[in-house]
């Protein structure tokens, strides 16, 4: 038996705990304490701001004041003039652009000729400290011309010139996409019920407590090191060979443990590049740290997202056809947009059963920091406007909400109308646990007037089916080192986030070689040392990388296997691997310790050392735009908020959500538990407080930069989680594992908005839901019009001609139909 | 161009247990001293501006936000910092409790977090959940949803009264 670090000896007592062979499990399923949770409690992790070197200078970036203005000219002669100023560089210094997305190349580490928000970057100084730096940096001086501000979605449909950016679909459109899957009139003909609705989701930003750092040394070798929080080190290093002008092979990405990511990390970053620039000109180490301000201003959080929906059910609540619309406020720049736009269109049809299903995306470009990726990427508005509207058909249709979902949930193994293939699905479980749970049946609509109870579903993927940029290659791959003293060391590119995928591989190697999990080193993105993995986005972590060291494992102990079989003289398929030995398991006092078995391998095959990798399996859409929303496999969950709203204050309180969540099988419980209560919290405020706003009238300034006035969940308002894990085992993950660090966020703002609904008679069909619109809707009510606070419409635009294609149900082989009129 | 040209400032005072001494720039917060000048990186920041709790330290027993405080102010008291948690017995019960229960998720705020707990504990040995709450109101944590804070601090404060208390198995597991 590992010893269980673990002093409170918590073990599963249900004798439950066995892999998909019946072998019974050591590790996996237990809560171990995390590799690095000594590290992270005494102080002692070294996040990227607490590197020093010798030497080393500090770096500032000075922003643009302006919104949206062509630069006439930088004047940096008296800042280059102050003492102890050693290089200042702009954007002619940098020239190459970058961009997250090989079709979204619009950044550069300093604007060159443009700024396009307030917060965009124009020239950087590095100085012997701090207070030098920032000196420098406020003597710089920039002319700027200033163009019209375009500060929303309905501007940026409207206002063709001038362009923020001279690509995309035209004018300050960014992207916009058309899919139809199955004959929608049909389906709406079906139908028993159509409702239509429209929602707005507020953009909100991930607010990780570390503000972004890098240090960057260019050394006598003249090779190239950063350290950078950042959750994609692989791409941050393609975007510094690029920018750079440098061979990758010379360039080393060290990604150091994030202080929370979120998603906010995944980019690369202008401060990143313009770093190792500085390094690369003075010689010398180069370090910055953003402010908080500054954080605000990188941003690549949640989109505002205005949706339009139109669903079609029968009497018992199944759906016919679903048409859904949405608007993305992009910001200034691409960053994962693209991505983005087609994810608020892909996961609604992998929950319940929606046999035909169209989307119309549409992304503009406006002048405010750039959106991107935020837990969730581009799911949790429209499975928000998809929740309520479902909630106000079962009220229609005179159904239990629980109940209706229930009924027509999507099967597993099936393949959806837009080509996304389920394995495993556990979400009639989790909806009845929490239905159970929370007392539902006794509650909804019983409760008196001020409480209510809201319950929604979700889904999210476990890792995005294709890289970022094309390729064939593994998207995770993990090197193994086998030491004849017994230790082992895994190599792996993936970046601990807070999430604990550093733990996650141990775990996994340690239970297949029948070691203890702190025997084992972890080392961890480093481009110099790791083999790739593309990064900590999309929940595909503990999957991928998963796999990828079961793998290594895997072929180490056959390694270890045959050496031992050969001095014991037993078949190999009698071998054990457990308590750090290696035995026959007819005869356990038959065997060798672990640290002898390697030796024995390493005598027979020379030095112990193996590899895995993963690859997602290919997905059955073929039609442009089908390479987002495919996954090796899709977690589920369910949730139940409990308020009171108190009708004189429109004031919301959450008491408590129920969550369930279909993990397929937890590899660590306690660290599952942890991402479930940490994704409720920040759905929580989501929902109910957090938003990033823009003074319309000052040039899109943004309102409040500051932790302060960014209204974050403290300990007064998180709410009480009931959480209930649903161990449905996915033939595609590590142990049947799933993802849990997204999905769990999903259904809360919903369930809350129909919670509000429950206790007091009003729809706020938008996020936040924030007093004074719980007071709009009430007073509305009470003036005896529609008692309902959100928007009334979406823009009128015109969309590109639909990409067709046939839903499997219709006979489709996953490809675009010919562009001629099928459907008659 | 400020402090080049001018003298540094130079103070005694106690930190974690050891007398010690240091020189700098007089503007600087104690924050900027523990970590710039002390190199005691434990201490975090996420802000700067007194919002966040991150950078939470005691001085003489009391938590202070070190981003707000000077460095001159800490002569001659006593400040302990994250690195002064772990004794030569071993961890301190918050600690442990905070690794063993996954309530240090990215672990940035978690200086701030013990910090605060343990002023809180030394006060209230049996604290209610609404105490914690209230106690740990001013720090933020982006990661865990604070309820496995919660749970690490309750059964701390257990261990540290020499009480028996088991984490309920929902806490682990979730529920049945
Ligand atoms: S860094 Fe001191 S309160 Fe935020
Ligand atoms: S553990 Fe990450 S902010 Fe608290």
């Amino acid at each position: 038996m590992a010893t269980n670090k673990n002093s409170n000896g918590f073990r599963r007592n249900d004798g439950n705990n066995a892999d998909a062979n019946g072998k019974d499990l050591k590790v996996v399923g237990k809560p171990f304490r995390k590799v690095d949770a000594r590290a992270k409690c005494t102080g002692q992790t070294k996040f990227a701001d607490d590197i020093v070197l010798p030497r080393m200078l500090y770096a500032k970036l000075l922003r643009s004041h302006e919104p949206h203005a062509i630069i006439k000219s930088i004047d940096t002669s008296k800042a280059e003039a102050l003492p102890g100023v050693l290089a200042v560089i702009t954007g002619k210094d940098l020239p190459i652009p970058y961009g997250i997305l090989p079709v979204s190349q619009d950044e550069h580490p300093l604007c060159v000729d443009r700024v396009r928000f307030i917060g965009d970057p124009v020239a950087a100084v590095a100085a012997i400290d701090e207070d030098t730096a920032f000196e420098a940096m406020n003597l710089i001086e920039v002319e700027y011309e200033k163009l019209q501000t375009i500060t929303s979605i309905e501007e940026a449909v409207l206002i063709d010139e001038p362009r923020i950016h001279d690509y995309g679909e035209g004018g300050n459109v960014h992207k916009s996409v058309h899919l139809e899957f199955g004959d929608l009139d049909e389906g709406f003909a079906q139908a028993d019920l159509v409702r239509e609705d429209v929602f707005f989701y507020e953009g909100n930003t991930h607010l990780p407590m570390e503000q972004h750092a890098a240090v960057a040394h260019y050394d006598s070798d003249d090779k190239l090191t950063l350290w950078t929080s950042t959750q994609t080190p692989h791409y941050v290093h393609r975007a510094l060979a690029k920018t750079l002008g440098m061979r990758a092979a010379h360039i080393r990405v060290i990604a150091t443990p994030n202080g929370g990511g979120f998603g906010g990390k995944s980019d690369p970053f202008n401060h990143e590049i313009v770093v190792c620039e500085l390094s690369r000109r003075t010689r010398r180490p180069v370090k910055v740290t953003l402010t908080r301000e500054e954080v605000f201003y990188c941003h690549r959080g949640r989109h505002p997202v205005l949706m339009k929906i139109k669903t079609g059910v029968k009497k018992d609540g199944a759906i016919t056809a679903m048409d859904f619309e949405s608007f993305l406020d992009g910001g200034a720049y691409g960053s994962y947009g693209v991505a983005s736009t087609f994810y608020t269109g892909a996961l609604q049809t992998v929950t319940y059963d929606v046999p035909r299903y169209r989307f119309k995306g549409l992304r503009a470009f406006t002048n405010k920091p750039p959106c991107g990726p935020k837990r969730g990427h581009g799911t949790p508005q429209p499975r928000f406007g998809l929740e309520v509207q479902l909630d106000k058909l079962a009220e229609e249709l005179k159904l239990d909400p629980a109940e209706m979902r229930l009924k027509h949930l999507a099967p597993p193994n099936s393949v959806t109308a837009n080509y996304l293939r389920i394995g495993s699905m556990g979400l009639g479980k989790c909806i009845e646990k929490v239905v159970k749970g929370s007392d539902w049946k006794n509650k909804h609509r019983k409760l008196p007037f001020g409480k209510g109870v809201g319950l929604a579903c979700s889904s999210y993927i476990c890792g995005a089916g294709l890289p970022i940029y094309w390729n064939n290659m593994p998207h995770s791959g993990v090197q193994l080192a086998l030491d004849r003293q017994g230790g082992v060391r895994i190599q792996c590119g993936s970046i601990d986030i807070g999430q604990g995928s550093d733990s996650i591989l141990a775990y996994i190697v340690a239970e297949v070689l029948g070691i203890d999990p702190f025997d084992i080193r972890v080392l961890t993105a480093d481009t110099d040392l790791t083999p790739v993995d593309l990064g900590s986005y999309s929940s595909r972590v503990t999957l991928m990388t998963g796999n990828a060291a079961l793998q290594a494992a895997e072929r180490a102990r056959e390694l270890l296997s045959i050496a031992v079989a050969e001095k014991l003289c037993t078949p190999v398929e009698n071998l054990s691997f457990a308590d750090r030995r290696v035995f026959d398991v007819e005869n356990p006092e038959t065997g060798v310790t672990f640290a002898e078995a390697v030796v024995l391998a390493e005598s027979k095959f020379g030095t112990i050392g193996t590899v895995g990798s993963y690859t997602p399996p290919r997905s059955p859409g073929k039609f442009k735009g089908a390479g987002v929303g495919p996954s090796p496999a899709y977690s589920y969950s369910a949730a139940i908020a409990e308020v009171d709203v108190d009708a004189e204050t429109g004031f919301v309180t959450v008491e408590r959500v129920w969550i369930g969540h279909d993990i397929g099988r937890s590899i660590n419980p306690m660290l599952v538990m942890g991402q479930v209560e940490g994704g409720v919290y920040m759905g929580l405020g989501e929902a109910l407080m957090e938003e990033m706003i823009y003074r319309a009238n000052r040039n899109a300034v943004h309102k409040f930069p500051s932790m302060l006035e960014y209204k974050s969940p403290t300990t007064l308002e998180m709410c009480d989680v009931l959480t209930y894990l649903v161990e449905d085992a996915d033939p595609n993950g590590p142990f049947g594992a799933k993802e849990v660090g997204q999905g769990p966020l999903l259904p809360v703002m919903p369930a809350v908005a129909n919670a509000v609904y429950d206790a007091v008679g009003v729809r706020v069909d938008e996020v936040p839901i924030t007093p004074e619109k719980v007071l709009a809707a009430l007073r509305a009510k009470a003036r005896g019009k529609e008692a309902r606070f959100g928007p009334t419409g979406v823009p009128a635009v015109e969309w590109p001609d639909a990409l067709k294609v046939l839903t499997p149900a219709e006979g489709g082989d996953g490809k675009e139909m010919p562009r001629v009129a099928v459907h008659s | 161009m400020s402090q080049r040209t001018k003298q540094k400032a130079h103070i005694g005072f106690n930190v974690n247990g050891d007398p010690v001494e240091v020189a700098f720039a007089p503007h600087k917060t104690l924050l900027e001293v523990l970590r710039e000048d002390m190199n005691l990186m434990g201490t975090k920041h996420g802000c700067e501006l007194g919002e966040c709790g991150t950078c939470a330290v005691l001085v003489d027993g009391r938590s202070i936000l070190s981003c707000l405080m000077l460095g001159l102010d800490a002569e001659g008291r006593h400040v302990e910092t994250i690195e002064g948690m772990e004794t030569s017995a071993g961890l301190h019960p918050l600690q442990e409790t905070f690794a063993d229960l996954g309530a240090a998720q990215c672990g940035y705020c978690t200086p701030g977090f013990l910090l605060v707990a343990k002023e809180l504990l030394a006060a209230k040995p049996n604290p209610t959940r609404e105490e914690i709450k209230e106690a740990l109101s001013g720090n933020l944590c982006r990661c865990t949803g604070y309820i496995k804070i919660y749970e690490a601090v309750e059964l701390a404060a257990a261990r540290m009264r020499g009480a028996e208390m088991e984490l309920p198995r929902e806490s682990v597991y979730g529920y049945e």
